[in-house]
């Protein structure tokens, strides 16, 4: 059983560990969490960014939820803004498409085309 | 929505961006009355009695990207149809408390879902709101406080990975506990 004091010693070792402080002048990843972004299953996709810019220590991403964008029919949306603020909107982002869209663009610089939200709005 | 942990993400949401910064979040199930109740009590700015008339009708919203808000109205639509009831009261400047109780065994009652990703998600995504979830199952109780939590890990991120994952085993563990006569 996970206990608070094996919270504790987590505690210890990540304390450590930092060196560095949170940076906020790096890309900004953002997802919809209305009804309609949770419904088509924004949840995961959350989780998988989170944890996959946790995982690759990159300390200058941060990644919150918004509310509906206006498109809930492309939900889950997920947009990237650049270090100069340029926006990209990806659509209809499944939990495995997270890693690439962390790996590919936010750390690779090349936008994930397949996700675009250009490919589906005629 | 097929898992009422996606309507309780959803409900505690609107807490969220009502800028509330504590938030209760009650689960109940109690085999033996037959009954789930799920309850959210936030502080956030609450709603005025004329807002609060109108959260029910899915016509109504207060956003400006589209002209539908579906959120409260189709918990009210599942508690209803499971021969429940749904209850709101809001204060302006003081929060509003919801409550939704659903007949346990009722045929049409989705399943609980990913409980744990709701209040996993709920956790590390905003961690400037403080949640105290409480979980029980008949007589067992499971309780998970933020605020406590914070004061453990004095400083250091949730967002750290050896934290998030001891908060989705802890949670996960603890679940399993409190519903072990009924696995």
């Amino acid at each position: 059983m996970k206990s608070l004091e094996d919270l504790k010693k987590i505690r210890e070792a990540a304390a450590q560990k930092m060196s560095m402080r949170e940076q906020k002048d790096g890309y900004r990843v953002v997802v919809g969490m209305a009804t309609c972004g949770i419904t088509a299953g924004a949840r995961p996709v959350l989780n998988a960014l989170v944890e996959e810019v946790s995982k690759r220590n990159l300390l200058n991403v941060t990644v919150t939820q918004v509310g509906c964008m206006g498109q809930c029919a492309l939900e889950p949306i997920v947009e990237v803004y650049d270090k100069a603020g340029e926006r990209t909107t990806y659509c209809r982002v499944k939990e495995k498409d997270a890693q690439r869209i962390i790996t590919e663009h936010v750390i690779g610089g090349k936008v994930v085309d397949d996700l675009l939200i250009t490919k589906f709005l005629k | 929505m097929n898992e009422l942990s996606l309507y309780l993400l959803d409900i505690v949401q609107n807490s969220i961006k009502a800028d509330s910064k504590n938030i209760i979040i009650n689960i109940t199930e109690d085999t033996k009355e037959d009954l789930l109740s799920i309850e959210v009590i936030d502080d956030g700015k609450g709603m005025s009695e004329e807002t609060l008339k109108k959260v029910t009708d899915p016509f109504f919203t207060s956003r400006s990207t589209r002209r539908v808000g579906l959120g409260i109205p189709i918990f009210k639509e599942l508690c209803e149809t499971c021969l429940g009831s749904f209850q709101i009261k809001s204060q302006e400047k003081k929060g509003t408390r919801l409550i939704g109780t659903l007949k346990h065994s009722n045929i049409d009652r989705p399943p609980m879902g990913n409980i744990v990703d709701t209040i996993y998600t709920l956790i590390i995504n905003d961690e400037e709101v403080e949640i105290l979830y409480n979980h029980s199952f008949n007589d067992k109780k499971f309780t998970l406080n933020t605020k406590e939590l914070k004061q453990i890990l004095d400083g250091i991120s949730f967002k750290q990975m050896d934290v998030m994952i001891w908060i989705k085993d802890y949670i996960k563990e603890g679940l399993r506990f409190i519903k072990e006569e009924e696995l």
